[in-house]
């Protein structure tokens, strides 16, 4: 039985969609970048190698708490032991890559990019979408997105732990304080890129001052909430940012602890 | 000056119809109502439409321009191409009445569905004070002219029918959510309403619906989502529903 836009009593208009312009560009330009980081980030994280060199650590390997982690890496504490699958060691990324990539999956502006791009559902506004049934978020899997707010509580302390491993950065290849190298601004930029990205979202806005009835009774929430309300309204460029800063710190760091560039250092 | 208009117009009612290709003139600074009027009075006497107030403030004559959700009476005649064929439908999530008009009755039950705002019962007229910072919300909302272009671009019943029984669409979110961030309703089960009775959940927040809206309410941001996130405070977040038993305060999961 015909159902959505050639259901009974609809017009009847034999085109799924009659849009002119060029709707298919954003999901495919958004799922050619998606699937990219997705291969790129799934190949560092087995990768296990090239993650850290003095004073500097990918995100993708922060905060490394494994017995595997290389020497000088861990931040606090090397305090898991190394577990072996199939003969190979299991990546500590592939623990740590479970938050940022759970607050990121759950997302309320990913989730718009990879339903249009990935199950296009719709894949543009006013563009019929191919699914026979349709029932969103009522049901599991994806009533886990419910779970937001947790993932956005474990992405502040990664953000306070990749803050740290910035301001470590700090200092020389021997552990000397007081230096600077380009290393150093990729991981301030990185940091600072996180915290927009983490502040802008909608879950922090309900968080700090979203759920209240009446906003004169809490002034400083009031305020807050102004502030995170402004962030909000780029909070989309900030998920992009942020991401392209996650991948492109990687690259630096791999890059350096490979010796195919050196950190240079302005002092 | 004049510039001649190539427009396929679709004519018909529930049971057939199809694109009728016409060509008007067009003068500077007119809308798509304007030439629909023209096509009207000179070739297509009996083309129904539905309009009003020629200024984007009824919600009339709203139907999908190219394939876009629009008000004819905003949308600019040079904002198409000299060449372009401009392609006219009814909304395509609604029953088609005749031509251009859809019977939109689907809202107005599901408005009906909505309790309105409940004040506390020994508070008089002339009686409620309400500070702007609690009202500044509620008043974007309050925007809304009913055009239903929200509900006509949303997916969940755009392309699903069936689901039109169990939601509700974005224009009713807004709607709850401007009564649920009324600082002096009393009613406190407006978020386990939204997500079990009209849907919330169903919503997968993709933006359509803020995209096409003529008053640019952000509807996604600041209505869907609060409301997902009070849902979530609600039914979903164990440290609050731990909470409420421990300090015995049922207002943290209800409110």
């Amino acid at each position: 039985m015909a159902t959505g836009v050639f259901s009974e009593g609809r017009a009847k208009i034999a085109e799924r969609t009659l849009r002119t312009d060029r709707w298919w560009l954003q999901p495919l330009v958004t799922f050619g970048v998606l699937i990219s980081f997705i291969i790129y980030a799934t190949w560092r994280a087995f990768e296990n190698n090239y993650y850290f060199i003095e004073p500097l650590i990918s995100p993708f390997y922060s905060p490394c708490l494994s017995q595997s982690c290389a020497p000088g890496s861990s931040l606090l504490g090397r305090l898991f032991p190394i577990i072996h699958i199939w003969g190979m060691t299991f990546s500590p990324a592939l623990f740590i890559l479970i938050f940022p990539l759970g607050f990121r999956m759950t997302c309320y502006y990913y989730r718009k990019a990879y339903y249009r791009s990935f199950w296009m559902s719709p894949p543009a506004c006013a563009v019929a979408e191919p699914h026979a049934k349709y029932t969103g978020e009522t049901r599991a899997p994806l009533i886990l997105q419910n779970a937001h707010r947790w993932f956005f509580y474990a992405g502040l302390v990664f953000n306070v732990l990749l803050t740290v491993d910035a301001v470590l950065a700090f200092r020389n290849s021997e552990n000397q304080w007081g230096h600077m190298s380009v290393g150093t601004l990729v991981l301030l930029a990185n940091a600072s890129f996180l915290w927009f990205y983490s502040l802008s979202c909608h879950t922090c806005r309900h968080t700090v001052g979203g759920r209240l009835r009446n906003f004169s009774k809490h002034p400083m929430r009031y305020k807050a909430w102004t502030l995170v309300s402004k962030l909000n309204h780029f909070h989309q460029q900030f998920a992009w940012i942020s991401l392209a800063g996650v991948w492109l710190t990687d690259i630096y760091v791999r890059e350096v602890a490979t010796h195919a560039i050196s950190n240079w250092y302005f002092f | 000056m004049a510039r001649t208009l190539k427009l396929r117009i679709w004519r018909g009612d529930d049971t057939t119809g199809a694109l009728q290709d016409v060509t008007v003139d067009a003068n500077p600074g007119e809308v798509v109502l304007d030439i629909i009027h023209r096509v009207q009075a000179t070739q297509m006497g009996d083309l129904a439409v539905r309009w009003n107030c020629k200024a984007g403030k009824c919600g009339s004559c709203s139907m999908e321009i190219n394939g876009r959700p629009r008000l004819a009476c905003m949308t600019q005649v040079s904002a198409y191409g000299e060449d372009e064929t401009i392609t006219i439908t009814p909304l395509r999530a609604f029953p088609v009445i005749k031509d251009l008009v859809t019977d939109v009755s689907f809202n107005y039950k599901k408005a009906m569905e909505i309790p309105s705002v409940e004040m506390p019962a020994d508070m008089k007229p002339g009686e409620p004070r309400m500070q702007q910072v609690d009202v500044e919300r509620s008043q974007e909302f309050r925007k809304c002219i009913e055009c239903f272009l929200c509900q006509d671009t949303c997916h969940v019943i755009r392309d699903h029918e069936e689901n039109k029984k169990s939601f509700a669409g974005p224009r009713f979110f807004i709607r709850i959510a401007e009564l649920d961030m009324h600082p002096l309703d009393i009613l406190r089960n407006r978020k386990k309403q939204a997500q079990e009775e009209h849907g919330l959940g169903m919503c997968n927040i993709t933006k359509c619906c803020t995209e096409v809206c003529p008053e640019h309410i952000r509807i996604t941001d600041n209505a869907i989502i609060p409301m997902k996130e009070r849902v979530v405070d609600t039914k979903y977040d164990p440290i609050r529903w731990l909470g409420s038993k421990i300090l015995k305060r049922e207002d943290i999961v209800q409110n």
